[in-house]
């Protein structure tokens, strides 16, 4: 059997070959090919080459030595309008000295003249004996000082809320309280003019963001149905979905007031809770210098959080939140600007708390501001080319021109013009400052008119007059 | 951690980069090493290091890591339980409430969110946030205080705990201080200036004494300029977002402090994390991102920045300069260096991480640097070519929209800064930089020679003590206030969870009586608390501890 079946194969063998040197030769190359590309097949990858080459060695070399990077910062031309600074020589006070110039202050934002207040220098003289200058930890690690905790508990009797946190900064304020709440896929509708801490804030927190127009409760209101519409939808996440709505109580970049009480319907009705910048209106509206709930009379409690500097109102250094322990507490391990910096120094601590005692002891002064505010508001009406912005009642208000002269640069030019000129007469402006490339929704170029007590009605009339005049010789 | 970067010293030493670092002195041929778990594995290294650069990373045994965890299971488990407990109403609650009208609104916090606060950290809370009621000198008064509810409220009791040796704040040179004669300028700058600024610096809020400061920063660093800022934290978070941008790529160290975290993310670049001074993570990433360009659209870098700490505040590590300045040439990279904890506290004159490593300021590109520590004021610098300082001038955010620094504050630098330049006429500001380098070596060689397990570098003025287990943290620290010391401890999450530790910051204000009572009250709590986990005897490396060693020549 073994051996037929040898023959039979040896049989098959023979034949192939006589079949081979019978073939055409067509026939041949075709079967060739045939195999070559067999083998080809088997040899060859399942993916695409291209994909899979790897660079050499040498090429990554050549690569690396190829890369020219931008430079790390463009080139700044000299006459930049933001980079010669306005220089002051000594305090910034009611008299200013700005590039070697007597004048009248209309620029700085201390709204209630406690930064040459002989009784705050003293505080403060008094704590730098104590304490020396700086803190030297934050608050976790020896940084808290009796201070602190006097400035803390006084500015929450003041407030009439719970409880009171300060920071040591006033921008970190609020930019560091949203994102102590607010986490991702959080929603948060704010103002498109909310200041540019605020839009930090939210940069940081890495929420959902929604912008509603400038003070209008019916847009607000339009994107909060739109919300609840989705919440219906997707009933699960919303249960989760923190909201909150951010806006300020006089708003830094226009001057103007938050409808404070439509929003507090609208947080009922859609249950979304207020955060309030109170900067500008802190230690200005209300009958008590409490700010904007204390002017329209609304529960302290109705708001959820609110926050403001030391450094306008106050004349210090840092900034505060304030509402229900609740609350506040949270930010004592969540506030990154309160956990991981510096303390306060106890010095301006110091300044602020005698600042809070002086505005106890004299209500008058709000009252006062007041009416120098709507004394200039009244005063500055009417010029030509100019528009004044802002409520009557706001210490900084703004003015913008009526029309553009073309492109933003032109616009800013003739206002510097403007400030020059007064500037050159005794009473120093300054132009309201943005980047304008950072900005969410820029504001219009404007010049800042900041009206404080310490202006007589004469100051404050030879300063509407001078800017009448500089902007008629400028624009016209 | 840092094991491979001895390795990488290794292939950094090739003939390439000892040309670019002609700067540094060649032919003093001193070991680099990181010892961690291992007792020496130094590299000879030819010209990157003038002089001995020793890191400790000694890891602990595995029975206090196993131990470690079953303490943090522990108290995880009764967490729960007083968790359940509280649900039904067997333990009082004390944490505040919701408003009732607010009680249907989406909850503020998710109940698992503060787990750890509740039941953990509120076992020990009277550690920190302890309250000071005088200067944060090498000793302070602490106000007393008690608790009735577990740490979940206190109380003063008024009276005062006098004269506890202050180990916690980072009053490096000893600036914190009251003396009416070193306060003279500081006192008349305030009577003249008040406190406040009430403006930005792009509007009205620079001041002739602001010129004054940046000039003293930049001479005292030896740039070209410098800019000052009220913040420290905010110096960072608010100006790393003007220097790069979308497309740009941040490398970041691991223990990189949270400001720069912060700053980075704000800025919108892409962020990559290198392991904790490790040279060969760094330069893999700086690699790859030069090769590959950006994800997805494969276009190159617009500009690659390194952001780097000078000594880190957790670890007591000094950054690997030397190296990451020749990686940072060669890959055309830049480097963001905070010297917030660096400056004042190391260089034969106090100029922070530069000095310390003899190199020129112009190979950093960014020198940041804070005022809290070792100037004992408040706030924060950048400093660099005109070129920076004036782009900052118009694009930070801090210029445009944040106030001013407070004179005082400012007048308070000026002077530090004066006494360390020399110009106040004294040679006390030099003093003090060697006290503090002659404390620092000092304390760390007898924790050592106790048998403590010590983070770091051997002239980092941070030094961590590691005790492990969550158990240990708060009996640390209040049996060492009980023998009147204030101690910093720490504990997850601000480091790993099996890395609890104790921080001392030493300071040229400590006199040698106060860190041997320190020491004293460690070597027995040490004793007690059965804390000394080092393996390793004094004798196995004594010639580090030479003193003279040590002992700059300049």
């Amino acid at each position: 059997m073994a051996a037929a079946v040898g023959m039979g194969q040896q049989w098959v063998l023979v034949e192939m070959v006589q079949a081979f040197y019978e073939a055409p030769a067509y026939h041949l190359i075709l079967e060739g090919i045939l195999i070559l590309w067999i083998i080809r097949l088997i040899f060859s990858k399942t993916y695409k080459l291209q994909e899979r080459s790897d660079l050499t060695p040498k090429e990554k070399e050549e690569l690396i030595e190829e890369w020219q990077p931008e430079p790390l910062v463009p080139p700044v031309s000299k006459d930049h309008p933001a980079l010669n600074y306005n220089i002051v020589s000594g305090p910034p006070t009611h008299k200013i000295v700005v590039n070697g110039k007597e004048c009248i202050n209309f620029a700085s934002f201390n709204f209630l003249g406690l930064l040459d207040n002989e009784k705050v220098k003293s505080a403060a003289q008094a704590s730098l004996k104590k304490y020396g200058v700086g803190t030297c930890g934050p608050r976790g690690f020896y940084g808290t000082f009796d201070v602190h905790l006097e400035l803390e508990d006084r500015l929450a009797k003041f407030m009439r809320t719970e409880e009171a946190i300060i920071y040591s900064y006033g921008f970190a304020t609020i930019a560091s309280a949203i994102p102590a709440y607010s986490k991702r896929g959080d929603i948060v509708f704010v103002d498109e003019a909310a200041c540019f801490a605020i839009q930090k804030g939210l940069q940081a927190s890495r929420s959902n963001i929604k912008l509603f127009k400038h003070n209008d409760m019916t847009d607000l209101e339009r994107l909060l149905k739109e919300q609840e519409t989705e919440d219906q939808k997707n009933p699960r996440k919303a249960r989760v979905t923190r909201r909150f709505i951010v806006v300020e109580g006089l708003y830094m970049n226009t001057g103007d007031i938050c409808p404070l009480p439509e929003l507090i319907k609208l947080k009922y009705k859609y249950k979304v809770r207020i955060f309030l910048e109170e900067s500008l209106s802190f230690g200005v509206l209300g009958e008590h210098g409490r700010g904007i709930t204390e002017h329209f009379g609304i529960n302290i409690d109705d708001i959820d959080l609110i926050s403001a500097n030391m450094e306008n109102s106050l004349a210090s250094i840092g900034g505060f939140c304030c509402g229900r322990s609740f609350i506040i507490d949270h930010q004592r391990l969540s506030g990154q600007g309160y956990c991981f910096s510096a303390s306060l120094p106890p010095l301006l601590a110091a300044a602020a708390i005698e600042a809070l005692n002086i505005m106890e002891d004299n209500p008058d002064i709000f009252q006062t501001l007041r009416a120098k505010c709507k004394r200039i508001h009244r005063a500055l009406q009417g010029i030509s080319g100019l528009r004044v912005v802002g409520e009557s009642f706001s210490p900084a208000l703004h003015l913008r021109l009526e029309d553009s002269y073309g492109s933003r640069e032109n616009d800013e030019k003739l206002l510097k013009r403007i400030v020059d000129y007064c500037v050159n007469r005794g009473i120093a402006l300054t132009q309201a400052r943005y980047l304008e490339k950072e900005e969410k929704c820029l504001p219009s170029p404007s010049i800042r008119v900041v009206v404080t007590v310490e202006q007589t009605e004469q100051e404050l009339d030879k300063a509407a007059s001078l800017i009448k005049e500089a902007a008629e010789s400028v624009l016209n | 951690m840092a094991n491979p970067s001895a390795v990488c010293n290794g292939h950094l030493h090739h003939h390439h980069h000892q040309k670019q670092n002609n700067v540094l002195k060649s032919g003093v041929c001193k070991k680099n090493g990181i010892t961690k778990g291992v007792k020496k594995n130094g590299v000879t290294n030819g010209t990157l290091y003038k002089k001995t650069f020793i890191e400790h990373f000694e890891q602990a045994p595995m029975y206090v890591a196993v131990l470690t965890f079953v303490g943090f299971g522990v108290g995880t488990i009764f967490g729960y339980l007083r968790d359940f407990m509280r649900a039904w109403g067997l333990e009082k609650r004390n944490v505040a409430q919701e408003r009732e009208q607010q009680k249907d609104f989406v909850p503020l916090y998710q109940d698992f969110e503060n787990f750890y606060t509740r039941n953990l950290y509120m076992r020990i809370r009277d550690n920190w946030n302890r309250p000071i009621c005088s200067v944060p000198g090498p000793q302070f008064d602490l106000m007393e205080r008690v608790t009735d509810d577990y740490n979940w409220t206190f109380r003063f009791t008024g009276r005062t705990i006098k004269n506890v040796i202050n180990m916690g704040s980072y009053n490096y040179l000893g600036f914190a201080e009251t003396d009416p004669n070193a306060l003279k300028t500081v006192t008349k700058e305030l009577q003249r200036y008040g406190t406040g600024i009430c403006s930005t610096r792009q509007e009205m809020g620079t001041l002739d004494k602001h010129v004054e400061l940046e000039n003293l920063v930049a001479k005292f660093l030896g740039v070209e300029d410098a800019m000052v800022f009220g913040m420290g934290f905010a110096t960072n978070s608010m100006n790393i977002p003007a220097l790069v941008g979308k497309g740009c790529l941040i490398l970041s160290d691991e223990l990189n402090h949270t400001s720069l975290v912060l700053g980075a993310r704000l800025s919108g670049a892409t962020i990559r994390i290198f392991k904790h001074n490790n040279m060969q993570s760094l330069e893999k990433l700086l690699r790859d991102a030069i090769i590959y360009g950006q994800p997805r659209s494969r276009r190159a870098w617009r500009k690659i920045i390194i952001l780097v700490e000078g000594i880190y505040s957790m670890e007591g590590s000094i950054v690997q300069l030397p190296e990451i300045v020749s990686l940072k040439k060669k890959y055309k990279a830049y480097l963001y260096l905070d010297e917030a904890h660096s400056i004042g506290a190391v260089g034969a004159t106090g100029r922070g991480v530069v000095e310390y490593f003899g190199m020129n300021p112009d190979d950093v590109d960014v020198l940041m640097g804070t005022f809290t520590k070792s100037f004992g004021a408040a706030g924060g610098y950048i400093a660099g070519k005109k070129g920076l300082v004036d782009f900052l001038r118009t694009h930070s955010h801090s210029a445009v929209y944040a106030t001013s620094m407070c004179p005082p504050v400012a007048e308070q630098i000026i002077r530090a800064m004066k006494c360390l330049m020399g110009l106040d006429g004294t040679t006390q500001g030099l003093q003090r930089v060697r006290q503090l380098g002659k404390n620092t070596r000092y304390f760390r060689r007898r924790l050592h020679e106790m048998g403590f397990i010590i983070y770091g570098n051997d002239d980092s003025p941070v030094v961590p003590l590691l005790l492990y287990m969550p158990g240990k943290i708060g009996a640390f620290a209040r049996r060492m206030l009980e023998k009147n010391i204030g101690v910093v401890v720490v504990g997850f999450p601000a480091t790993p969870i099996t890395e609890s530790r104790a921080r001392f910051c030493v300071s040229a204000a400590h006199t040698r009586e106060m860190l041997d009572t320190v020491l004293n009250a460690l070597d027995e709590l040490g004793d007690f608390l059965q804390l000394k986990y080092s393996r390793y005897s004094k004798s196995s490396h004594p010639e580090l501890y030479e003193e003279n060693r040590f002992e700059f020549e300049d």
